[in-house]
């Protein structure tokens, strides 16, 4: 399973109600290293499923929720946990940091 | 077997490989094209953060071949494919460390040991940040090294970039495509980037120069607020507001994993002990950034590359 896309519009219901930990990848077309991140954190969401749900937002057509945790570099990743921001990891730096991320909750 | 393909893979993935290159920049994918054509079994060890320095950047317009240029991401993209369509493995993993002196050499990645008959070291550079208190703190919220990630966020924004070479002209440039103004800082009187890399920079009125001037501290509780910045001249300091900081100091070899394996200078660049790319252990080859302390250009880069595969073929035929 890859990692879904989500948008500004269902960002409340994906997220901040969802069930599960939720770790969103905030990301755009234009970012080398968010290319770079995107496979890795399709993998991850295979091994973590039924565990943790992770997902993407694109920041050029979801400006709300962007502006909303103040992403100022991309990419930018956010952990939720029952509707609360746990941490965030800025950059890509490799599955190792995501799975630390990840592993806070777990 | 592929068409394309001359070096056949060794049967455990373990190796021994005839070539193992670690980095995957501009000189190590060089490399393994020239390797794997040269009919040698290669792995190259990519890192987990793969493509190199390229791949934060946006338009490349000095990469022969590419009239209107072509975006570091895909180029770098192009450079894998075809060490791929040649037969070099490749894996997304980091090096944690090397034993040159077994034969064949012995490399360890993630628990793992793999053998080599020869390396060729391609590890590039790092960003250097810069270190002065509340840089760490904001990196992320308005302090970034990559303007083409980060700029779009700085739309309407006052954003500073330090530094004086070709990537702070190129970062300032970026910038002023979404910046309401940019302030170049810098601790010299003058640019030593290229005459057109600064005169692109230079005439955009949107760019403003603090020459003989450092930032001695980034201050922000949330997001970045204002740099505190000291005239190297004067004495003076002064508390400018700024929404960003991108940094464009300068890098450092990434050569840690080489430390007492293979001769490095005071700095960390692997130093060359032959006529090419021959290291201080015979059948380890260096290339790209971790050796080049002058150039650092992708095209010079990727030269280099072609020299160590050279060289590490006539050593395996040798060393047969």
């Amino acid at each position: 399973m890859a990692s879904i896309d989500i948008a500004d519009q269902n960002f409340e219901a994906q997220v901040l109600q969802s069930k599960l930990p939720v770790l969103v990848d905030f990301w755009a077309e234009w970012c080398g290293p968010c290319k770079m991140a995107g496979p890795v954190l399709d993998e991850l969401s295979e091994v973590y499923k039924d565990k943790l749900l992770i997902v993407k937002l694109n920041v050029d057509q979801n400006p709300v929720n962007s502006q909303k945790y103040g992403i100022m570099s991309i990419p930018t990743t956010i952990l939720f946990k029952d509707g609360k921001e746990i941490d965030r990891q800025v950059g890509f730096s490799g599955k190792e940091v995501y799975e630390t991320l990840m592993k806070k909750g777990l | 077997m592929d068409k394309d393909v001359f070096a056949p893979k060794p049967e455990s993935p373990m190796g021994p490989w005839d070539v193992v290159v670690i980095g995957s920049g501009p000189s190590g994918l060089t490399a393994a094209i020239y390797t794997t054509r040269g009919a040698a079994s290669t792995l190259i060890f990519g890192g987990e953060v793969w493509g190199g320095q390229l791949m934060l950047t946006t338009m490349v317009d000095n990469f022969p071949g590419f009239p209107e240029g072509i975006l570091g991401p895909e180029l770098m993209e192009k450079m894998k494919k075809q060490a791929e369509r040649f037969g070099a493995e490749f894996v997304g993993v980091n090096v944690d460390s090397i034993d040159v002196t077994k034969k064949p050499f012995e490399i360890k990645s993630g628990g793992k040991t793999y053998l080599a008959r020869s390396v060729i070291v391609a590890t590039g550079a790092e960003t250097v940040w810069l270190d002065a208190p509340g840089i760490k703190k904001l990196i992320g919220k308005g302090i970034s090294s990559c303007a083409p990630c980060d700029a779009p966020f700085f739309r309407g924004k006052k954003v500073a970039v330090v530094g004086g070479g070709d990537s702070a002209m190129e970062e300032a440039s970026v910038l002023t495509k979404y910046a309401s103004e940019v302030t170049l800082i810098h601790r010299r009187d003058e640019f030593k980037a290229s005459a057109a890399m600064q005169e692109k920079v230079k005439n955009d009125p949107k760019v403003k120069i603090m020459w003989n001037s450092e930032v001695i501290e980034a201050i922000g509780e949330t997001k970045l607020e204002k740099l505190v910045i000291k005239n190297n001249e004067t004495g003076e300091t002064a508390e400018v507001p700024f929404d960003g900081l991108f940094i464009a100091i300068g890098h450092k070899p990434t050569s840690d994993i080489f430390a007492r394996q293979i001769e490095r200078d005071e700095r960390g660049y692997i130093l060359k002990k032959t006529w090419h790319s021959g290291t201080s252990t015979r059948g380890i080859f260096v290339a790209g950034d971790v050796t080049d302390k002058h150039f650092r250009q992708a095209v010079v880069s990727t030269g280099m590359g072609c020299m160590a595969a050279m060289e590490a073929l006539e050593y395996l035929e040798e060393d047969k």
